[in-house]
């Protein structure tokens, strides 16, 4: 098997420069990199353009990088759970694109999968498609959106194997399997790496072919956003 | 005159055994509680879960498993979890069977804006595009009126449009309502009330045709 393994996150970063363009999987705070995140912190990179659906919150997620203004444009499609966003949003010292949810999904799946744009139907007739190429088919206009280009994807996995393999959980899913070789290096972060072998095959969410490094995780903090419970009787 | 559980009450009519059904945040999440007990009807909800379930109990709660408001949730027998493109193919690909949300404006040709009011913080659209560019079966649920008393069902919508030409039917506080023919056909009042105060709430055309019988919850 071809090993994917990194020892640590700070080795499964390494070639992470100013300037660069980056897949963050997750969902609210839900399946996001932690790591990841926490080790861009620690790098103090800038200039970053970061494509992920939401933008953490003040002290956690990429709210975190944000604190340190090392993010100059998100491509999202739900922001500002986050005053710290909103505040360089509005002095434009943060660049914000927000594109529909599902365009977000396939424009990664589409880098993933070597289609150089999709047409889709969302945002069309709206101020998303100005400026866009629109197409009819069948009596129906779409909207063409670009696959998009990003130098790292960094994802969150439940499990996974040496040889790169991938075990999403729940809802923590989401974005984190689109993202993964959608860039031209994937650094996955796992709750629990096993060897080669350690995974039925017939439970392989991803294969290791679109991971370049695999990193066990430490310290996840998986933080709640809504906690919401049914009051027991 | 419907409060929000009466507007969501009246929705769940329209859910119908065998549906698929994707919930918007607000008075569309409510429509769950209404559903009969007695028809098969699995919720959607985009970040990744088919067959979502109730909120949790105290202790049960799981930071892997939310809904697209972000809440905590549990799944019932049977869901199944996915990607977030494979969530959306299920929306565009037409396999979700009705939609529910929100509205700040829908206009009497089915133009719906809820995601974007220029001048104050923008957050973004999340799903609510691809869901009306999509969906066949869409259901609005807003109350007639906004804040300042003013009409949401306009001729043109005045704010940013998050879909054009999408919007089938609206259940307002006061009333449900087709779009037919670049208008918003009356089907039904809510309970006490009369088609005077129908008419002076709504700003885009009208459609009275027959009687137009009360809503029954």
């Amino acid at each position: 098997m071809i090993s994917k393994k990194i020892n640590n996150i700070e080795e499964a970063l390494e070639g992470v420069q100013d300037g660069m363009t980056l897949l963050l999987g997750g969902f609210g705070l839900c399946g996001i990199p932690e790591n990841a995140i926490s080790e861009l912190v620690r790098l103090g990179v800038k200039d970053l353009t970061c494509i992920s659906n939401n933008a953490g919150v003040d002290d956690f997620g990429l709210g975190l990088l944000l604190q340190k203004r090392q993010v100059r444009k998100m491509i999202s499609s739900y922001v500002g759970e986050n005053d710290e966003f909103e505040r360089q949003m509005l002095s434009g010292e943060l660049d914000v694109e927000l594109i529909p949810q599902g365009t977000l999904a396939e424009c990664c799946r589409a880098a993933q999968s070597g289609f150089p744009a999709i047409f889709t139907p969302a945002g069309y007739g709206t101020e998303v498609a100005v400026g866009k190429e629109t197409r009819e088919f069948d009596g129906k206009t779409y909207v063409l959106e670009r696959a998009f280009k990003a130098d790292f994807s960094f994802v969150k996995a439940w499990k996974g194997d040496t040889a790169g393999n991938l075990i999403f959980k729940g809802t923590a899913r989401n974005f984190n399997p689109n993202m993964c070789g959608a860039a031209t290096i994937t650094v996955a972060e796992v709750e629990e790496l096993v060897p080669a072998g350690g995974l039925d095959p017939n439970h392989i969410h991803i294969p290791g072919i679109f991971v370049q490094r695999i990193v066990k995780g430490v310290n996840y903090e998986k933080r709640i956003e809504q906690l919401t419970l049914t009051p027991k009787l | 005159m419907l409060d929000k559980n009466g507007i969501a009450k009246r929705i769940a009519k329209e859910v119908k055994n065998g549906y698929y059904v994707n919930l918007g945040i607000g008075i569309p999440t409510l429509v769950a509680n209404f559903v009969r007990g007695d028809i098969e009807v699995e919720f959607q909800s985009e970040n990744g879960v088919l067959g979502m379930g109730p909120f949790p109990f105290q202790g049960q709660e799981d930071a892997d498993l939310i809904n697209a408001g972000k809440q905590t949730i549990t799944a019932l027998n049977g869901a199944s979890y996915f990607d977030s493109a494979m969530s959306f193919s299920m929306i565009r690909g037409k396999h979700v069977d009705l939609t529910i949300l929100g509205a700040m404006e829908v206009s009497e040709n089915g133009d719906i804006a809820n995601w974007k009011i220029p001048g104050r913080m923008v957050k973004g659209m999340g799903g609510a595009m691809d869901l009306v560019a999509s969906a066949e079966n869409i259901i609005v649920a807003m109350m007639h009126t906004n804040k300042r008393g003013e009409s949401k069902l306009l001729k043109h919508c005045s704010l940013p449009l998050t879909g054009v030409n999408c919007v089938k039917k609206i259940v307002t506080n006061l009333a449900v309502l087709e779009i037919v023919n670049n208008g918003f056909k009356l089907l039904e009042r809510a309970p006490g009330v009369s088609i005077e105060l129908i008419k002076d709430s709504t700003d885009g055309k009208l459609i009275i045709s027959n009687e137009v019988p009360e809503m029954s919850l």
